[in-house]
């Protein structure tokens, strides 16, 4: 993965320095609040229901085990003892002071880390697809250009107040699995027909309270051309998106008012002026960056290890987990594994300092000392052996964090909600803590199958809630919590946003709703249908009939 | 003692600051519950009558609302003919109607950018515009809700004079000037992006 030179590292030391006289100043009262806030935020810095939360920048989703063993320490250190993975590959922590944040910030840069625009209304983290590199259906591997555009994005002068925040993802698979199309501009790669690497630009995408999918604005763009097109695209953004409503600030908004066949002249137009400008990419420095992406120093294996195999055979459990967490590879006898942080019962996408360590430490001894953190909140191991695999297995097991439920209904993907969170309409983690209770048996649920369940306690949908095949919205009503559910929204090249299936529920309601939106998908599906199928095959209201019959039903 | 940045010094400001004069009460603008604390671009915030009733300076460098450049040009003509005549616009101004009012705007010593609030950040791309479309080359001078932590940036967007505002130091701010060293990518004030400036060898592994 990449490493910084002394530039990189001056640029993350003398955030440090200025964000260290920045609490400075406002702790001695030379800032007021109002006057700290963006700077705060610019650093990830939010102040929430008990404390502030600090968010860390893992860049595209990367980490190497020395990171994360600094992860793990800070957390112990500063907070208490844990850290919460969230859907945008960042680390979230709780209960840091805000007097202790520059020491944190220090810390970070040591392992060449920073909470720069994590977030604050400028470009946020790039994301990506947890298994770039590796992807048996990958193209072209994306980080190269998503680091490129790291430093660029990076204190971009012109870019450093926007109307709203920013995000940008990056994919080159034939799935997409970094949700291109609910970015504020999406890069999908692949090679055009000169067998070039080139660009299908998205824009426009986001959830929140209007989820809006992406348009696209240009089926080709040379890749030299990214950041200077990305300039065009925010540049029109930042001087026409509508400040004056911060509910209408994100560029969907304005990309949906002008239409995206207005927006897209108004981009060509700056574009014009922006295009071959010094911003764009060189070969030089696109090979200058992609070496710290080659593949990595693999062993030739055969695609078959007999030890794996008869531990498959002999071992039920090894199998299950197996089955659901363990992923294809580009190279013989590799495989990509997936560490649950849904462990049922606990919040999703938390990990203790005692956990990170472990991952850290697999990582060391598996899997060439990197790690990826993936936006359904869950940790990879990208490149390791098949002859490892059981061994990894026992491990992570002991660590809790081998729940064979990747993919499955509990590995609900959730935002911190009313716990935390000072915006939240209603609690989201006890649901996803309900639910996963409510289907505690592993049979039963890999009988489910493929499922994404996404929990959100407010509009803001940190939770992708509007894409998950079954989507929870907490919503309030006269001051008390309720749930609104949705069916058949969609990540992927094939997205799609949910539908409600009619009034809100209660939060004790919510494992019997799950329950009943489950019993049709079983009786109604056909062979090898996976729920979001059924339900893009027979409708919503099958689904509802079923669950507000029952519900009436019981009231009468 | 004077507020002004110009270069990395602290100068007086020679100009005289001519603003349209408030005429009524201001209304407070709400929007979904809450006070719409920016203005949209193009949106036009003030009125012929302010236009009219605007004292100009008899003597002396005057610096103008467009607005008024705009309406009033027979009167001010001659004062842009003497050197003594710059410009001010709001962030939510339209740049064009700054461009299409002069022949040619570096016939201004001094254009200067009013923002109401510090995270309006369209000020940088005005700069930005001004420097490069419009080849603007007197001074640019940042005005308004202007704290030292924008000042690194407003520099790179092409920015060389800024009006801190009257609460804070511009002593203190000079300071921030200097906040990053080796900046990652081409801006106004250094068009070279990083990979361009210096050569960037892999590192060794730590
Ligand atoms: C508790 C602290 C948090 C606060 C105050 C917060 C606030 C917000 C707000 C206000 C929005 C809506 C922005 C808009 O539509 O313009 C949003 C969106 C989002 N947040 Fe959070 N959030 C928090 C934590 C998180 C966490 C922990 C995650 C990851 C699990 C996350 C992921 C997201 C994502 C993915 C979106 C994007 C939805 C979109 O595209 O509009 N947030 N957040
Ligand atoms: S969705 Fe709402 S409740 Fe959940 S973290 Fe985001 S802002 Fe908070």
């Amino acid at each position: 993965m990449y490493k910084y030179d002394e530039i990189d590292q001056a640029i993350v030391d003398e955030r440090v320095a200025q964000y260290r006289d920045q609490t400075r100043r406002y702790l001695a009262g030379e800032l007021t609040d109002e006057e700290f806030r963006p700077l705060r935020l610019q650093n990830g810095l939010y102040i929430q229901r008990h404390a502030p939360m600090l968010r860390i920048a893992v860049p595209y989703g990367m980490l190497s085990a020395r990171q994360l063993h600094k992860l793990a320490d800070i957390a112990a250190r500063y907070d208490r003892g844990y850290g919460h993975f969230s859907t945008r590959q960042n680390l979230q922590l709780n209960w840091p002071k805000l007097e202790d944040v520059p020491d944190i910030l220090a810390e970070l840069a040591t392992v060449q880390m920073h909470a720069i625009q994590t977030s604050g209304n400028c470009i946020r983290n790039i994301t990506t697809d947890q298994f770039a590199g590796i992807a048996s259906d990958e193209i072209i591997d994306p980080r190269a250009v998503a680091e490129i555009m790291r430093q660029w994005s990076t204190f971009h002068p012109e870019f450093a107040l926007l109307p709203r925040k920013f995000k940008i993802a990056v994919s080159g698979t034939k799935q997409d699995r970094a949700i291109v199309q609910a970015h504020d501009i999406g890069l999908e790669f692949y090679r055009d027909d000169q067998n070039k690497m080139a660009i299908k630009v998205w824009v426009g995408g986001g959830l929140g309270r209007t989820p809006i999918l992406g348009s696209v604005i240009r089926e080709h763009l040379e890749w030299q051309h990214v950041l200077t097109y990305c300039e065009a695209i925010i540049r029109v953004y930042n001087l026409h998106g509508r400040r004056d409503n911060a509910y209408k600030a994100r560029i969907k908004i304005l990309v949906k008012a002008l239409g995206i066949d207005e927006f897209r002249k108004q981009v060509e137009a700056e574009w014009a002026y922006l295009k071959d400008s010094p911003n764009t990419i060189t070969e030089a420095e696109l090979q200058r960056v992609a070496q710290y992406f080659t593949k990595m120093p693999y062993d030739t294996l055969p695609a078959h290890d007999a030890s794996f195999d008869s531990a498959i055979a002999s071992n039920p459990a090894f199998a299950a987990w197996v089955k659901r967490s363990v992923h294809a590879h580009q190279q013989p006898g590799y495989r990509a594994v997936t560490l649950s942080l849904k462990p049922h019962g606990r919040a999703p996408g938390d990990a203790t300092s005692e956990q990170m360590h472990v991952v850290a430490d697999l990582a060391e001894n598996y899997s060439f000392g990197e790690l990826r953190v993936s936006h359904e909140q869950n940790l990879i191991l990208a490149d390791v052996k098949l002859s490892d695999l059981f061994s990894i297995w026992e491990q992570a097991r002991a660590a809790g964090l081998a729940t064979p439920n990747i993919g499955l209904l509990t590995d609900i993907i959730c935002c911190p909600g009313g716990d935390f969170c000072s915006l939240a309409n209603a609690k989201s983690i006890p649901i996803a803590e309900a639910i996963q209770q409510q289907f505690d048996n592993l049979d039963y649920l890999h009988d489910i199958g493929d499922i994404e369940l996404n929990i959100s306690g407010c509009m803001n949908a940190c939770g992708h809630h509007h894409i998950g095949h079954i989507g929870i919205l907490g919503v309030d009503k006269d001051g008390s919590e309720w749930y609104q559910v949705t069916i058949g929204g969609k990540q992927g090249n094939d997205a799609s946003i949910g539908t409600v299936i009619g009034p809100s529920f209660a939060a004790e309601e919510m494992p019997g709703v799950v329950q009943r939106l489950i019993d049709v998908y079983l009786q109604e599906r056909t062979e090898e249908e996976r729920f979001i199928d059924t339900v893009r095959r027979i409708g919503v209201a099958p689904f509802k009939a079923h669950v507000y019959a029952k519900k009436e039903a019981a009231h009468v | 003692m004077s507020n002004l940045i110009l270069g990395t010094s602290i100068v007086e400001d020679e100009w005289n600051l001519v603003k349209l004069p408030v005429l009524g009460e201001e209304t407070v603008r709400k929007q979904a519950g809450k006070v719409v604390l920016f203005k949209l671009t193009g949106e036009k915030t003030y009125s012929e009558e302010q236009i009219a009733a605007t004292v100009i300076p008899a003597t002396g460098k005057i610096l103008v609302p467009l607005s008024l450049w705009i309406a009033r040009r027979a009167e001010l003509e001659s004062r842009l003919t003497a050197g003594e005549l710059a410009i001010w616009l709001d962030t939510h101004e339209v740049l064009a109607d700054l461009v299409s009012a002069f022949d040619d705007i570096n016939q201004l010593p001094l254009i200067a950018v009013h923002v109401e609030r510090f995270a309006d950040g369209r000020i940088f791309s005005i700069g930005n515009l001004l420097r490069t479309r419009h080849g603007y080359k007197n001074t640019l001078r940042a005005f308004g809700d202007v704290l030292r932590d924008q000042l690194f940036f407003l520099k790179r967007c092409g920015f060389d004079s800024y009006l801190i505002r009257a609460d804070r130091s511009a002593e203190d701010a000079l300071a921030s000037l200097k906040d990053f060293s080796q900046p990652y990518q081409g801006a106004v004030d250094d068009k070279q992006p990083v990979w361009r400036r210096v050569s960037r060898q892999p590192a060794s592994q730590p």
